[in-house]
């Protein structure tokens, strides 16, 4: 079944910027799904439309089968969103916001405080419940608004840039959490700046650039598109000039660093073999940037007078 | 939404609505207690015995009324316009918006609180007039409905200001600019028969001179209006009022891009 289904979905503001030129996508039930995209492409307003918080200029949503046009109610049901901007009554607690929250979507009071204790335990905010939420750290905030859109147990869940700002060590226990929502079968839709969060979490990739879909598949899939990636090789001992590597761009960074830019056709075992032929042992090699980030740069920066630097 | 769970959704509304109240107490309950204390001292007390008889009865009697349906709007007004303009400019209007929850419990919730509000610092108001008179009832059904029909009037109204306000000074422009000379102005203080008569005849435009007559007709059994037209007005407005209100939630005016 489709968790989410946009068909033609058009938004046009009143000062005439088109945020969505009829856009096509699909989210299937229990995916991890990516929305990308740079600032301004629309990822905000395609979220906003599906949660009501923005009225569509045309087209069609449906969320697990529910029309937002004509069962507006049971797809919000559905529904659980983690908004870009922090939008909890900064006045209230922790639990107050909770237990209000659950009850919007018409969960009783008890039932509310069980699902309290489980979310805030699960988010490590167990010890903040009776704390003002204004109080709270930028990162503690964020899990509140997570824990928020979980009361009422969403089958979709939309986290709209969830990590900003959140230190590392943070950032890793979300990733944590959500995977183990997911994995419990909650389909999530992430929106994020952080390429690594992406590619690291989502099955599927859809980029959207300008009001339009540029990309949209398996991550895996959309990684492979990449036709070259440069790699990193630091090496044990040093070395005065880069190595001939006949077929490969080699450049040396310093004496110890070469990178080392291999097309999607050729082999590292290649490239070890002919390093350790003229005597030079590698100690690690990364990946120069990450992949994702690779390709949405090449992708929302591709001109249209520009051959296309994606295969497939 | 089943019925249960709409029932579920208003009721938190309600509740945080009066928490909120509770909590700000400071902001809520005591100024308008302070306020009418100070009318009643100035106008009942000692202004008050100078000016005589006013339809019958003491001039502190006759202005008590009015003074606790004053409090009643202005509070029943107050509330809703601050509550929902704060929840639109802190956005948590959108844990709202984005939730199953019906339009129509929506404004009903916020409506709930307003009266609430209207109600709480309409006793407190009474409490404080049972200190300088004697509160004589003509007919209890009258007081009751007068004050709900008007605090839900009221609080449909400020809802409107708030949907369309935009920052802070626009939610305070209406009470300043029109509710306070509405009020001063629909007989509060006086019966307008002591008016000439073109006064007399745009008083009758005011919709609170019917409210506040109404309320008095319940206390003292005299008004200055048709009792039956200002029950019309009152039960015309609430249609009127909710109808626009969830039209506006509807149209996503001044809540949705």
């Amino acid at each position: 079944m489709k968790a989410l289904s946009f068909r033609g979905l058009t938004k046009t503001y009143k000062n005439g910027v088109q945020a969505l030129k009829g856009i096509d996508l699909d989210v299937e039930e229990g995916d991890f799904f990516a929305l990308l995209g740079p600032n301004g492409a629309g990822k905000t307003t395609a979220i906003g439309i599906v949660t009501s918080l923005v009225n569509k200029s045309a087209g069609q949503v449906v969320v697990f089968g529910h029309d937002i046009d004509s069962e507006l109610a049971a797809a919000k049901s559905c529904i659980g969103l983690v908004p870009q901007e922090i939008n909890f009554n900064q006045f209230e607690t922790v639990s107050t916001i909770l237990v209000n929250q659950a009850g919007f979507y018409g969960i009783p009071r008890q039932i509310a405080y069980t699902r309290l204790e489980k979310y805030l335990n699960a988010l490590q905010l167990w010890d903040k419940r009776n704390a003002i939420s204004r109080t709270l750290s930028g990162g503690m905030k964020r899990r509140l608004m997570i824990a928020r859109a979980l009361m009422h147990e969403p089958r979709l869940l939309i986290l709209d840039e969830p990590t900003a700002g959140v230190d590392i060590e943070v950032r890793r226990s979300m990733w944590t959490f959500m995977k183990d929502i997911n994995a419990a079968g909650t389909t999530i839709i992430l929106t994020t700046h952080y390429l690594e969060e992406a590619e690291s979490l989502c099955r599927y990739v859809a980029i959207i650039d300008k009001g339009r879909i540029i990309e949209n598949d398996r991550m895996s899939r959309v990684l492979r598109k990449l036709q070259t990636e440069v790699f990193v090789f630091n090496l044990r001992n040093p070395v005065a000039a880069a190595p001939a590597l006949p077929g490969y761009q080699v450049s040396l960074q310093d004496d110890h660093t070469l990178e080392i830019e291999v097309s999607k056709d050729q082999s590292l075992n290649d490239i070890f073999s002919r390093l350790s032929t003229q005597g030079l042992e590698v100690l690690s090699m990364r990946n120069k940037s990450n992949r994702l980030e690779e390709l949405f740069l090449r992708l929302v920066n591709q001109k249209d007078d520009q051959p296309a630097v994606v295969a497939g | 939404m089943l019925v249960k769970t709409s029932l579920v959704g208003v009721n938190t509304i309600i509740i945080r609505e009066f928490n909120r109240i509770i909590r700000i107490w400071a902001q809520t309950i005591v100024p308008p207690a302070i306020t009418a204390t100070l009318y009643f001292i100035i106008f009942g007390s000692l202004i008050g015995q100078r000016i005589g008889d006013m339809g019958g009865y003491t001039y502190i009697q006759y202005i008590a009324p009015g003074l606790i349906m004053m409090s009643v709007i202005t509070n029943s007004y107050g509330n809703v316009v601050s509550s929902f303009f704060g929840a639109k400019f802190g956005k948590h209007i959108e844990e709202l918006l984005v939730s199953p929850l019906s339009h129509w419990l929506i404004v009903a919730g916020y409506v709930a609180g307003g009266v609430a509000r209207g109600i709480i610092v309409g006793a407190v108001v009474t409490i404080i007039t049972l200190i300088f008179t004697r509160l004589h009832i003509h007919s209890l059904p009258i007081v009751i409905s007068a004050v709900l029909l008007s605090s839900i009037v009221f609080s449909l109204a400020g809802m409107i200001n708030a949907v369309f306000a935009k920052n802070f000074d626009q939610i305070t422009f209406i009470p300043t600019f029109v509710l306070t000379p509405l009020t001063y102005l629909g007989g509060v203080f006086y019966t307008i028969k002591l008016l000439p008569e073109w006064a007399q005849g745009v008083s009758h435009v005011n919709p609170i001179l019917y409210m506040v007559n109404a309320f008095r007709f319940g206390f003292l059994g005299v008004s200055d209006v048709n009792v039956g037209l200002a029950y019309t007005i009152m039960i015309g407005s609430v249609v009127v009022l909710y109808a626009a209100c969830v039209w506006l939630l509807y149209r996503g005016v001044g809540t949705r891009e």
